[in-house]
């Protein structure tokens, strides 16, 4: 070990070209219920999520995360962590009751994106987010075309030009597999692994910046789930996009995300490398489902 | 006149619930205000919500006019016009110059309106976004936040499918810039007329319970894309085969003497008239 940088021990390489996340996210709750003196206390001792005094379950207790450019967060829990509650918070779909959120490409992170009128909100939504949901139909019109999926958040973001938005449907209709002959097709009439990557191309259509997927591939059988993955994969590495990657499956965690946040009762109770939570689970939790894996 | 009724039908309460939701719709141009739809004597889907307005707007010295899809002789347009008349004695005419009201399902008159006449339109589906989001709390607030996005998808579906947009009628208009507005069922030849026009249009939907207006000169547009522009029906090289009127919206009918297809003057009112003026030259 003389000198020179190249003897040091290897790092995980992140590109953080610029400061600031692309995403930023600070003391964020969701609870449902008003909540009494007693639970308010962000540490104050829960019946799993829900508090002892007043009933009030707390479905995301003071969670605060950072996504890079590029980079692929993974969240990781059991049925009932709050993970999809995360989720939606952080998509608008939910309010949540407190917190602070810091988007980079939209005011370059100055301001809170919570306190936004629902306008803006639907602008970030549209342009700078993508959503991929557990359940497609929450995320596409089953009754539209695929073309239609696609164009929707386009039409939303202004775009006026038929053709424009037809070519971009086809790209991405190709870009994730779907035969073109299909495009007219809606995704009711779509086996399940389909509707998931219309559900992609539509976030996509935009090309967000950031894109949130809610288990994307439960569901799936095996070899499709490798396709969607497969997908994911490529999309990181071909456009740069940012992910959060919410799942209960930790092998999909292990292939696609860089950092993971392990969440129980509403609460983080583990983060770092992927790779060094799986090695290395430190809390219970995280060492009963990393065991359980294998 | 019958005098067992109050003079219009409706008591002096109904129509000035009534009237007031129709200053608030003259007010905000292309916005649906919700009112009490009262009971009519006829049934809900031909044409209460008209009805409501056209008797809650009528006074002694209007002429009225009712027209069903272009025509005053069809049976709706003749109960329509009858049970006003027996309420109120009002005049009652086919001509679209002399009449001073005109309720109208699914038509607007060839003949530009003037200032003084009112054009009540009957309306179905008062909401242009109810194909694609079924909740009204939810429409409310899309309108509310201005945010078109479902009007457009509908036209863009249709032009993925079928090359072109297909609403025969009831092609969705923005309304002043703000709100995106159902014209009711109106061919998308007559969308063109609200534009900037000279006279007031009211819109009454009784079973959706909803009324809305396009005052006079306001800016109606239909909604289009950048490379698929709004167009009407095209009679390109059609004429009526009654009085050879070009460049107006016809129907399609079977010549009584050659038995051959021909095209007609749909607003019967707009043809017999030419047909007075001395008929078929240019």
């Amino acid at each position: 070990m003389s000198k020179g940088t190249t003897m040091l021990p290897a790092t995980v390489h992140h590109e953080f070209k610029d400061k600031a996340p692309v995403l930023s996210v600070r003391h964020l709750a969701k609870r449902f219920g008003v909540g009494c003196d007693y639970c308010r206390d962000p540490h104050a001792k829960l019946e799993r999520n829900i508090c002892p005094v007043c009933g009030t379950v707390h479905a995301v207790r003071d969670i605060s995360l950072e996504v890079h450019r590029g980079e692929i967060l993974g969240i990781v829990g059991e049925s009932g962590s709050g993970k999809s509650t995360l989720m939606q918070c952080l998509y608008f779909d939910q309010e949540p009751t407190a917190g602070d959120m810091r988007v980079a490409a939209y005011d370059g992170g100055k301001g809170n994106c919570f306190d936004l009128s629902r306008q803006q909100k639907r602008l970030i939504r549209d342009e700078i987010f993508g959503m991929v949901y557990q359940n497609p139909y929450l995320g596409l019109r089953m009754n539209f075309s695929s073309l239609s999926n696609i164009a929707e958040k386009q039409i939303a973001a202004g775009i006026r030009d038929v053709s424009s938005m037809v070519d971009r449907g086809r790209e991405l209709l190709d870009r994730v597999n779907i035969p073109l002959r299909r495009e007219q097709d809606p995704p009711r009439a779509f086996s399940g692994g389909m509707q998931q990557r219309v559900q992609i191309a539509k976030a996509l259509s935009n090309r967000p910046p950031l894109l949130f997927l809610d288990e994307v591939t439960t569901g799936l059988d095996l070899s499709v789930q490798a396709r969607v993955l497969d997908l994911i994969l490529s999309l990181r590495r071909d456009l740069g996009v940012s992910m959060v990657v919410v799942s209960h499956d930790l092998g999909v965690i292990r292939l696609l995300a860089d950092r993971t946040i392990v969440m129980l009762d509403g609460q983080v109770i583990e983060h770092g490398l992927t790779d060094q939570i799986m090695q290395d689970p430190q809390h219970a939790y995280t060492q009963e489902l990393v065991y359980s894996l294998l | 006149m019958q005098r067992n009724y109050n003079f219009a039908f409706l008591d002096e309460g109904s129509k000035r619930e009534i009237r007031r939701a129709i200053l608030k719709a003259v007010a905000i141009p292309g916005y649906q205000v919700p009112f009490a739809s009262r009971e009519m004597p006829i049934g809900r889907g031909w044409g209460t919500g008209g009805l409501q307005v056209t008797l809650s707007c009528i006074g002694p010295d209007d002429v009225l006019k009712v027209i069903d899809q272009g025509s005053d002789a069809s049976v709706n347009a003749v109960s329509i016009r009858s049970l006003v008349h027996e309420t109120t004695g009002v005049e009652t005419t086919t001509s679209t110059a002399d009449a001073t009201l005109i309720q109208s399902r699914h038509r607007i008159p060839e003949r530009p309106l003037q200032r003084e006449q009112l054009m009540v339109l009957q309306v179905p589906m008062p909401e242009p976004l109810r194909t694609y989001e079924a909740r009204e709390s939810v429409t409310r607030r899309l309108h509310a936040e201005a945010e078109y996005t479902g009007a457009y998808l509908e036209l863009f579906e249709q032009i993925v499918r079928y090359g072109s947009t297909t609403t025969g009628a009831d092609h969705p208009v923005m309304v002043q810039d703000r709100y995106v507005m159902a014209p009711s069922p109106i061919p998308r030849f007559d969308n063109p007329k609200l534009n900037d026009a000279e006279n007031l249009f009211l819109f009454g939907a009784g079973r959706e319970k909803k009324i809305y207006a396009v005052p006079p000169h306001t800016k109606v547009e239909s909604l289009a894309f950048e490379d698929h522009p709004f167009v009407r029906e095209d009679f390109e090289g059609k004429r009526c085969c009654i009085c050879g009127a070009t460049g107006v919206y016809m129907t399609q009918t079977i010549d009584p003497v050659t038995g051959k297809k021909a095209w007609q003057c749909s607003d019967t009112d707009y043809c017999a008239e030419r047909l007075e003026e001395g008929g078929s030259d240019e």
